[in-house]
């Protein structure tokens, strides 16, 4: 069966707790799309994607933000910057503003807001961002520089590098923070992926608020089922949260993964579970979009 | 001269927080007259990031002069230095003692910052 391939979609692959299987499901749904495929690595704290691919690098450029720098001369203490910045990254004491840049997140309010110019931007590297071509996978990676905690901005280079009118597929960063609001911002549909054991289904509930918070369609994969309880399919229908696909908990599977393995390539059985979920997923973003389309 | 001291509580037999930005607040005495100022720090105790450097720009409007507290880290360090605040450390558990201890002239201002940062 052909599989159904709109023009453009950006499908996230997200979960509250790190270790279900993100980076898994990312890899395979890319391996199963018929059609080029834009995979985005997201987790710029420690990207893995590029383990399980073999390609070549089109191009790596560094990632820079814009970090206040002031003309102490110009500068009357007012405290505006100050009183702008929610992350304490310009402080000003006695008579002269100073500048925390490893806490600025770039937002160049500060300069903004301050009536006398004596504030102006540099950049800061943050990190680097990869492309690699892998056969009909493009694959764009984030690398945060080790010491940076500034992983937004990062992700935001990552998915600026998208093409319009393809379909992308974004490899979140664990967690519910702001590294996963910035990957998840403007995408058409959450898979969430989560495991049936009482840690999995805390964290697959934090994600699903987060994600309807941001506005999202999403669906749930059940990674390892098999283990654990009934616990997770139980919250998934009380809540009316659609399980795109389940995962037996399959030491094969977690063999392939060790050695770098694609898990469709390495174990032909499992490529209709995937391109179910493709499927599942397509059907997913075109519902939304009617939706929209009655509004 | 008015002394900074970081605290859990709002009178001089209050626990002395031994934290310096994330303190829930600052009590500001003078030790001549005797006066007390408390100065609530929730609002940096519950930031992101940062509270160390909004934390000291809170005690130099305080006007005070130096800071008595647990530890303090490099980016607090940095700030109460640039303005001009010293800073001392010390494991007494009340403000009153740590008080006690500065005007005994048994603390002595710090040189670096005492531990690291939670960011790098």
């Amino acid at each position: 069966m052909p599989l159904n391939t709109p023009p453009d979609l950006r499908v996230v692959v997200a979960s509250g707790k790190g270790g279900t299987g993100k980076t898994t499901v990312a890899l395979n749904l890319a391996s199963v799309v018929a059609a080029p495929v834009q995979l985005l690595d997201c987790d710029v704290e420690e990207p893995n994607v590029h383990l399980f691919l073999e390609g070549s690098t089109r191009s790596r450029e560094i990632v820079s933000i814009p970090v206040p720098e002031a003309d102490a001369s110009l500068c009357d203490a007012c405290g505006e910057c100050s009183r702008f910045c929610q992350y304490g990254a310009i402080a000003v004491l006695k008579d002269r503003p100073l500048v925390f840049a490893e806490l600025c997140h770039g937002c160049g309010g500060c300069v903004r807001v301050c009536p006398r110019r004596a504030l102006h931007e540099v950049g800061r590297r943050i990190g680097t961002v990869e492309v690699i071509a892998a056969n009909h996978v493009t694959l764009i990676q984030g690398r945060l520089d080790v010491g940076v905690a500034m992983a937004p901005p990062l992700i935001k280079a990552v998915k600026a590098r998208m093409r319009a009118g393809s379909i992308a597929i974004l490899d979140a960063p664990p967690g519910t923070s702001c590294p996963v609001i910035a990957a998840l911002r403007d995408s058409d549909v959450a898979v969430l992926v989560t495991e049936p054991t009482p840690f999995g289904l805390h964290d697959l509930k934090l994600a699903v608020e987060t994600v309807r918070a941001i506005g999202v369609p999403l669906g749930v994969v059940v990674n390892r089922v098999g283990i654990g309880d009934d616990r997770v399919h139980a919250y998934c229908s009380e809540q009316s949260l659609p399980v795109l696909a389940e995962i037996p908990d399959d030491r094969r599977v977690a063999e392939a993964y060790s050695r770098g393995e694609i898990i469709v390539s390495a174990l032909p059985d499992y490529r209709s579970v995937f391109e179910r979920l493709w499927d599942s997923v397509v059907d997913l973003g075109a519902r939304q979009g009617d939706q929209h389309a009655d509004v | 001269m008015k002394i900074a001291f970081t605290a859990s509580g709002e009178t001089l037999d209050a626990p002395l927080d031994d934290r310096f930005g994330r303190a829930p607040k600052f009590l500001i005495v003078d030790p001549e007259s005797g006066a007390l100022e408390v100065i609530d720090n929730l609002q940096n105790m519950n930031a992101p990031q940062g509270a160390g450097v909004q934390s000291a720009e809170t005690v130099a409007r305080s006007g005070a002069s130096c800071i008595v507290t647990g530890h303090c880290g490099p980016k607090a360090f940095r700030a109460l230095s640039a303005a001009g605040i010293k800073i001392y450390n010390t494991d007494a558990t009340t403000v009153a003692e740590a008080l006690d201890r500065f005007r005994s002239g048994t603390l002595v201002p710090a040189v670096s910052a005492d531990v690291e940062s939670h960011w790098m």
